[in-house]
This record gives C-alpha cells, sequence and structure tokens, in this order.
C-alpha cells in the first residue's frame, strides 16, 4: 500500500513538472533560436549543401557521425562474435 | 530452404533496381532528404530480399562475407581519412577543406533557393560514401551472420 503511495506521489509530481513544461512551450516558436537561426542562414554557403539536414550531421557535428559508424561498427562486431564458427574443442557455454 | 521460383525471379529483378535506388540516395545525399545511413540501409534491404528469396549456400556462393566485411572496414576507415585528411590542408580534423575551392565537389553555393548541383558541398557527399558503404556492408553481413546460426540449426 505503501509503495503504491509512493510511486502513484512520484508519477503525479513528474507529471505536474513535465506538464507544466509543456504547456509553457509554444509550439513552432522555441524561446531560443540563435543556434538555428545561425545553420539556416549560414549553411548553405559555408558548407555548400542544400540538404540541411545533411550539412548538419555531416560538417557541423561531424564527430556525432563517427561516434555513430563507430558505434555501428561495435554492434556488427559483436553479431559477428556471437555467431562466429567454434574451434575445434570449444563449447558453448551453458546457461 | 529456398522459395518458389515466382519470389526468385521478382528478387532477381528486384535486387538491382534496389541496388541503383540505394545508391541514388547516398550521391544525392547533400541535395535531397537521405544520406549515407538511409541509402545504405535501402542497399541492405536489397540483400536481405536476396537472402530471403534463397538458400544459404547459393547466397554465400556470390554474397561474400569477407567482402560485405570488408566494405564496412573500408567504409569506416575512409570516413576517418577523409576527415583526417584535412591535417594536409593545414586545417582541424573534420574540417571542409574542399568546399569552395572550385575543385571536385567545390562549386560554390548561394544562400537560397537554387536548382542544386551534384558538384558542391565538399567532403560532405565523400563521407556519404564511405558512410553508405560502411552500413550497406555491415548491415547485409548481420543478416548473414544470423542466417549461418539458423542454418547450424537445420533450417
Amino acid at each position: 500500500m505503501k509503495k503504491v503511495l509512493v510511486v502513484g506521489a512520484s508519477l503525479l509530481i513528474m507529471a505536474a513538472f513535465f506538464g507544466m513544461i509543456a504547456l509553457n512551450l509554444t509550439f513552432g516558436s522555441p524561446k531560443t533560436t540563435d543556434m538555428d537561426d545561425y545553420f539556416l542562414r549560414n549553411g548553405q554557403e559555408l558548407t555548400g549543401s542544400n540538404n540541411e539536414c545533411t550539412a548538419v550531421v555531416f560538417d557541423f557535428r561531424g564527430f556525432d557521425t563517427l561516434g555513430e559508424s563507430t558505434v555501428l561498427f561495435c554492434a556488427i562486431v559483436g553479431v559477428g562474435l556471437m555467431f562466429r564458427k567454434m574451434q575445434g574443442g570449444e563449447e558453448y557455454e551453458d546457461e | 530452404m529456398r522459395m518458389s521460383k515466382i519470389v526468385r525471379t521478382a528478387a532477381d529483378i528486384l535486387y538491382p533496381a534496389i541496388l541503383i535506388f540505394g545508391l541514388y540516395i547516398v550521391a544525392h545525399g547533400h541535395l535531397t532528404p537521405g544520406g549515407g545511413f538511409q541509402g545504405g540501409a535501402v542497399i541492405a534491404t536489397g540483400g536481405a530480399l536476396v537472402i530471403v528469396a534463397y538458400n544459404y549456400k547459393e547466397v554465400t556462393g556470390w554474397l561474400k562475407k569477407n567482402v560485405l566485411t570488408g566494405q564496412e572496414v573500408s567504409g569506416l576507415v575512409g570516413f576517418i581519412g577523409v576527415g583526417l585528411l584535412a591535417l594536409a590542408f593545414g586545417q582541424v580534423f573534420f574540417f571542409n577543406y574542399l568546399v569552395g575551392s572550385g575543385s571536385i565537389f567545390g562549386m560554390p553555393v548561394p544562400y537560397g533557393i537554387n536548382p542544386g548541383e551534384l558538384n558542391t558541398a565538399g567532403i560532405v557527399p565523400l563521407m556519404n560514401f564511405a558512410v553508405g558503404i560502411e552500413v550497406w556492408g555491415g548491415l547485409t553481413v548481420v543478416i548473414l551472420y544470423m542466417l549461418s546460426g539458423l542454418e547450424k540449426e537445420g533450417c
């Protein structure tokens, strides 16, 4: 009973918190637009890319894309390790 | 277990079309919606179609794991290499050293609506190609690995 009360109260507080934030923000007109405006005004000339998304992903935030590629590589290496061919005498570990 | 002749013929016809469409998405990543990740995923769906239509032995005859793994590795190395090449031009890592230089991928682009020229955007298309090749090889080889695991069970 006590647990239900605590969980309910924390859920209510979280809902109030996020609800207040959500109601105070107006859709389509964010409070601070400095960085968006910079990307939209100068991105085309700085990167030469008509597609603003690609300009941000591959040029302004190249390190982010480098991390994404590395994560993909690591995931595929992990799958390859899982399904690799077993050497002679090597066994799958029992659960 | 291979599927019926209808599915196999459809896969044969559709595979080059999917390949060309995916390469188009990769090559026009700096002009139209899309890019390396999306185009590579489109090409990988073509590989998945062929893998579903044929059985494991037939597919691995020409869709080789070594080639796909090499594609994945060379894509990632090419991506980092294109970024590192900026150091040779006296710039920082990942700097777009080709844009506006007038050479390959170096046509200047004015601000505003324009028809779009493929020969623009500096290192962005090169990075798109590298990432596209990486995702193409990586996602296809994941499906092949899982199929090889199924084949041990006797499917």
